[in-house]
């Protein structure tokens, strides 16, 4: 019902263009999704040919009603009504089929557009979820966005409204074109010569029109997009007083605007009054010609004849009419298919690793075997090529074999790194922002691949082991919080959906946690928005904290976890970090030097080459970057 | 509302006002056409006379040519009216924004006014142009039918009263009903949207603790109740249709057998009966539009809602009548200052504080979190109003001074900060319009961001992405200090600035700002104790209070909780390891 709003986002797709053949190709893939309600569309075509024939009929009963029954009573004295009163009656019988059938296509077509949306809208989320990470990187939340929103807004206006009229003014004109042949030959000739000339405008109007509209949606997506950004940064205007630029550019953007909708809006507007007062020409030409015609005797055209056909061609007229209002929204819809089905056609993280994360325990002879319920013990699970399969003890060590990696082809972040971690030891990066210390993490759970090299986990490599299975076994404190909107203790069982409350909270009070989420209004139970604004950076962090606590993994990577916590609450957290750190190995990166001098290891990064590795102590005695960096201050004050 | 609303239309109010006139001359027109056609079947080919049927139909082209110009004009006006009004309303709000506190940004939330200005823009404007053009064109259309009808035959035309009431009783109660599944659906997208915002932002979190699957549920529960929801709507919504037709089908065969009986006893003519089945078409058609014009209006009536909450907002943030214009140098003295962000006296996030910087000072602040470190430095450029006591910038109370004159003076670098989607030059021009390109050297080797501008192929004409997403976290940061530094403030607040920036370069920065700026005031709230260590102030804050103001050797010697702070971050003494 709601109109949509139509507007890509500000990387909006129609200026990129589409062209015939992925319009067609993009109908045909629609068509494909509405395929799976084959009984249902038989169904609504069915009904759709039942309501077209008893509105043809009805459009051709005041032929039959006219010539057939009122003129020949005209000339009797006493006229009997009964015959006529059977035909409308016959009619009315008739009619009521035509409305059963219009009530039950209507009813049917719901279940069928709405379910496409439906099938659509969880196709294309669960896809997204499958996406490698790298695809998030080059794309803006804002353009993704856009699918969910817009793309999916046209596409419900197209199921729910455009094609079921479609359908129906479709089937209709073609009966309707019937009806009138039967009627008078000549008088339909000069509908189709008059539907030609329709068409023509249309066309031009139209064609015009869309260019006019896809030039209204660039504009409207840069305005919205310079709206937005600046919005987001608005504390940032008014702190630099800089409001009269930021309307400067507003207004130019939103004269553009004015303008291209004017004119946009200006053909549209005229293409119905064009459609409408075409049909009434059509119609009093109609009027015109049969008179003639009927006067002269040509083609045995009655009275009644004309009657009908007049309703006829207003029959006619007005789907043309309906087909041409569609058009824009049409296109505009496929094209935010066409982005839809884009992101579904992106190629979902690639897994093929075999070896599987188990629960386990000992048997009797000390050997490992797989068990049902939760225990405290993990194991690899290694199919072998022979079918056998062997088990390997969860331990947590990791170790990087001579690994490169690029984000981008030809531009390397990391070269020749290698290192390893022992189970238990925790193995710190220190350097300068764009050093790579991020970068090294994110390898380790895959959210990217390497370009050389390899990275053994408890000596299995780990595109060998199923990707979900390998990032379980790792917890990780990102820079970013990022929660979501649920209670405070939704948010930590995030770590593991099955955690008891009492594990929550345990893993609240080792992350320090507990005390200010009891001081909360309504304790672990506060709602919290997706980004925690009611939540202090520190209290979101601690929060993250615990999240990873409670998943109890063997590994950690703590991504600058602690840098934006006050001294106060780091110390908390330090001593719950300590605990939690302690029996399992951890990757640290952070920049102050306090948070990683206990490290078992300590790997100085530069330009993404490890330049240094060692001990606090074996650092420091080695006077190289790593002093310097430890005792720069006295250096530069 | 309303009102507000049409003070928007301003110079499009000709054409606002033209459209409904052409409108209505449209339909006029419109309505001739059955009537004419009605004396073209009786005298002219009823009775066989050609020059009749020449003489009216010229009148019927006439007509319909008249329909289509006027129709075409009031399209035209109807569009220019409509993008105008937009157009107003956008710059109304946006100007608007423009004047709003933080605390009124705050209160609506980024996210919220950015809907107002876009989507609910373009509702609005679609309601707009629907109101002076169908809200007009199908009362009127409904209104010439009936008298028209009428006047054809008066006791045939009772059949439209007695359906039409019926009728739009049916479609009213299932508007009403269907309204609000509308609206709940419309909510229920939003928390859809919302899912898919989280999982946008937290991909790195979904993917490490493998909750793809759980995520999929959650948006398909979400995606399940709209669709179940949404249903039940549309199909409230689709009976209509057969429910039109059902009426339509009812009235011509009522109008056939009475209009039949008619002509048969003479009473009425063959014309007649065909133009009358005209009328009902067109009488129930336009009472198809106005239901549908009905529903758009009230479904924008939440949007119509939305905007005027923004265009009414009132900031109370105002320059005095007459302002000081100039901020003489870079004290500050906060005297018995109390601020709560609810306007409550009894929720005060600031308490009795009471400060004295000098100008040239460099000053530290410390404290927890929640300890309104934030809240008390976002007083001195007056982006929020002291709830209780005086605060004086170069001895003048900040509410006596010009707003944006404080705020030249007083530059603030915001924990959370921004950069916009523009070259590296552009943004850093925020603090200076015409700042040379030797200047912005200068500030970026000061914020120490030169080095790394450097290093990029095109570097200070680099493109930032919109958010700053193509430059690390601490090089937004430094980027952002050198901004501030162009407007040469008397004053400089960083808050939390430097937090992604490491170490060394941190120290940089600070020894820079000693050494360039030593004359302007530098106020800079950390969470490293060692970068204000040898700041000539430190305040101490804990929730809301200042819980102690000395130099670095005074605050180790009798204030708790600073040295609490400082020997965690040493954590085994000797060497200052944090730079």
């Amino acid at each position: 019902m709601r109109q949509s709003r139509q507007s890509p986002g500000p990387r909006g797709g129609f200026s990129r263009g589409q062209s015939l053949q992925e319009t067609k190709g993009n109908m045909v893939r629609l068509f494909k999704y509405m395929a799976r309600y084959k009984v249902h569309l038989i169904l609504v075509a069915v009904f759709i040919l039942v309501n077209a024939y008893a509105m043809v009929q009805g459009n051709l009963f005041l032929q039959t009603l006219i010539d057939q029954h009122i003129l020949p009573l005209t000339q009797v004295e006493n006229p009997d009504f009964s015959r006529m009163l059977g035909a409308i009656l016959r009619m009315a019988g008739l009619y009521l089929i035509g409305v059963g059938a219009s009530f039950a296509y209507n009813r049917v077509m719901v279940v069928v557009s709405q379910g496409t949306q439906k099938q659509i809208r969880d196709e294309l989320f669960a896809h997204m979820q499958r996406l490698p990470l790298r695809y998030f990187d080059t794309h803006t939340h804002g353009d993704l966005m856009s699918r969910y929103t817009n793309d999916i807004d046209t596409l419900r206006q197209l199921l729910s409204q455009s094609i079921p009229q479609l359908l129906s003014s479709g089937v209709s004109l073609l009966f309707v074109f019937v009806a009138m042949l039967t009627v008078s030959l000549p008088l339909t000739g000069l509908v189709v010569a008059m539907v030609f000339v329709m068409t023509k405008m249309v066309g031009r109007v139209g064609g015009s029109s869309a260019r006019y509209f896809v030039k209204q949606q660039e504009v409207l997506g840069s305005l919205n997009g310079y709206i937005e950004e600046m919005t987001h940064g608005q504390k940032v205007v008014k702190v630099f007083c800089y409001e009269e630029q930021a309307k400067e550019k507003f207004d130019a953007l939103n004269q553009e605007l004015c303008a291209a909708a004017t004119q946009a809006n200006r053909l549209a507007n005229s293409l119905m009054p064009l459609m409408m007062n075409l049909g009434n020409i059509q119609y009093v030409l109609i009027a015109i010609v049969g008179g003639l015609l009927a006067i002269g005797g040509v083609g045995g055209l009655t009275l009644g004849g004309i009657a009908s056909f007049l309703q006829l061609s207003r029959a006619f007229s007005g789907p043309i009419g309906q087909v041409s209002q569609q058009i824009n929204s049409v296109i505009m819809a496929l094209a935010g298919a066409g982005r839809i089905f884009q992101l579904m056609d992106e190629a979902p993280e690639e897994d093929s690793g075999s070896v599987t994360l188990v629960n386990a325990c000992y048997r009797q002879d000390g050997t490992l075997q797989e068990c049902e319920e939760r225990t405290s013990l993990w194991a690899w699970k290694q199919p072998h090529d022979d079918g056998s399969v062997t088990y390997h003890k969860l331990e947590g060590d990791v170790r990087f074999d001579k690994v490169d990696f690029a984000y981008v082809e030809d531009k390397p972040v990391l070269h020749d790194i290698s290192l390893f971690a022992k189970p238990g030891q925790k193995v710190a990066f220190v350097g300068a922002t764009g050093a790579g210390k991020t970068t090294i993490t994110n390898l380790i759970n895959r959210f990217y691949d390497l370009s050389q090299g390899k990275i053994l986990y408890d000596g299995i490599d780990i595109t060998r082991m199923k990707k979900a299975d390998l990032r379980r076994s790792l917890g990780v404190v990102l820079q970013d919080t990022n929660l979501f909107t649920g209670t405070v203790m939704e948010n930590i069982r995030y770590g593991r959906l099955d955690a008891s409350d009492e594990e929550v909270y345990a893993a609240a009070k080792l992350a320090g946690a507990h005390g200010f989420i009891r001081r909360l209004p309504q304790g672990y139970d506060t709602l919290i928005d997706g980004d925690g604004s009611e939540l202090s950076q520190g209290q979101r962090q601690l929060i993250s904290i615990a999240r990873a606590a409670v998943a109890d993994p063997p590994v950690m990577i703590l991504d600058e976890a602690t840098s934006s916590i006050d001294t106060r609450t780091e110390s908390i957290v330090q001593r719950g970090m300590d605990s939690l750190m302690t029996g399992r190995t951890t990757f640290v990166i952070a920049h102050r030097l306090s948070t990683v001098r206990n490290s078992d290891v300590i790997m100085v990064l530069e330009l993404g080459r490890i330049i240094e590795r060692g001990s606090h102590q074996e650092l420091i005695a080695q006077g190289g970057k790593y002093h310097q960096l430890y005792t720069g201050a006295f250096e530069l004050e | 509302m309303i009102k507000r609303l049409a003070r928007c239309v301003r110079e499009y109010r000709p054409y606002a006002l033209l459209t409904p006139v052409l409108v209505l001359l449209e339909v006029a027109m419109d309505i001739l056409l059955p009537m004419l056609m009605a004396v073209i079947i009786d005298s002219g080919i009823q009775q066989g006379d050609p020059r009749m049927i020449g003489k009216m139909s010229l009148g019927l082209l006439g007509c319909t040519f008249l329909a289509l110009v006027f129709g075409v004009l009031s399209g035209q006006t109807a569009s220019i009216a409509s993008a105008g009004f937009a157009k107003n309303v956008r710059h109304d709000l946006y100007y608007n924004l423009q004047t709003f506190s933080f605390e009124s940004i705050d209160r609506f939330s980024t996210s919220s006014l950015i809907t107002r200005m876009t989507t609910d823009v373009d509702y609005l404007q679609q309601a707009f142009q629907m109101s002076i053009r169908i809200t007009v064109r199908a009362p009127f259309m409904l209104a010439f039918s009936l008298i028209m009808a009428f006047h054809i035959n008066h006791r045939l035309s009772l059949v439209f009263l007695a359906v039409l009431p019926v009728l739009g009783l049916l479609m009213y109660l299932i508007m009403s009903r269907a309204h609000p599944i509308f609206e709940t659906v419309f909510k229920m997208y939003d928390k859809l949207n919302t899912v898919v915002q989280e999982n946008l932002r937290g991909i790195r979190v979904v993917k490490s603790y493998v909750r793809e699957e759980h995520e999929i549920q959650k948006f398909q529960r979400t995606s399940q109740d709209i669709y179940v929801t949404f249903s039940r709507a549309q199909k409230l919504v689709s009976c209509i249709m057969p429910l039109m037709q059902l009426c339509m089908f009812g009235c011509s065969l009522i109008l056939s057998w009475m209009g039949g009986r008619l002509i048969v006893f003479g009473e009425m003519t063959t014309g007649m009966l065909v133009s009358l089945l005209s009328y009902a078409f067109q009488i129930l058609i336009s009472l198809m539009m106005l239901a549908m014009v009905f529903m758009m209006l009230v479904i924008s009536k939440a949007s119509a809602q939305r905007v005027v909450e923004v265009l009414e907002e009132k900031t109370d943030l105002h320059s005095p009548d007459a302002p000081v214009t100039q901020v003489r140098d870079g004290s500050i003295r906060f005297e018995n200052v109390g601020f709560s962000y609810a306007k409550d006296a009894k929720k005060l996030a600031l308490k009795d504080v009471n400060l004295t910087i000098q100008s040239g000072e460099t000053v530290g602040i410390l404290g927890g979190t929640g300890a309104a470190k934030t809240t008390l430095v976002q007083l001195i450029p007056r982006l929020y109003d002291v709830t209780q006591g005086k605060l004086l910038v170069g001895g003048v109370d900040v509410r006596d001074y010009d707003l944006s004159a404080l705020r030249e003076q007083v530059a603030m670098v915001l924990q959370k900060n921004e950069l916009f989607s523009g070259t590296i030059k552009e943004n850093l021009r925020w603090g200076n319009q015409d700042a040379s390109d030797q200047e912005l050297e200068y500030v970026c080797k000061l914020a120490c961001a030169h080095e790394f501008i450097q290093t990029f192929p095109t570097g200070y004409d680099t493109y930032i992405e919109q958010g700053g997403t193509n430059v690390s976290g601490g090089q937004k940061q430094r980027l952002c200090i050198a901004r501030a530094l162009l407007k040469k403030p008397k004053i400089l607040i960083l808050d939390d600035s430097t937090s992604a920036v490491d170490t060394k370069t941190d120290a940089r920065i600070r020894q820079a700002f000693a050494q360039e700026i030593p004359d302007t005031t530098k106020l800079i709230i950390t969470q490293r104790a060692a970068s204000v260590e040898h700041a000539d102030k430190i305040v101490v804050l804990d929730e809301g209070e200042i819980a102690d103001i000395g130099s670095h050797e005074e605050l180790m010697e009798r204030c708790n909780i600073y040295r609490e702070v400082y020997t965690s971050q040493q954590k085994g003494g000797g060497v200052d390891e944090t730079v």
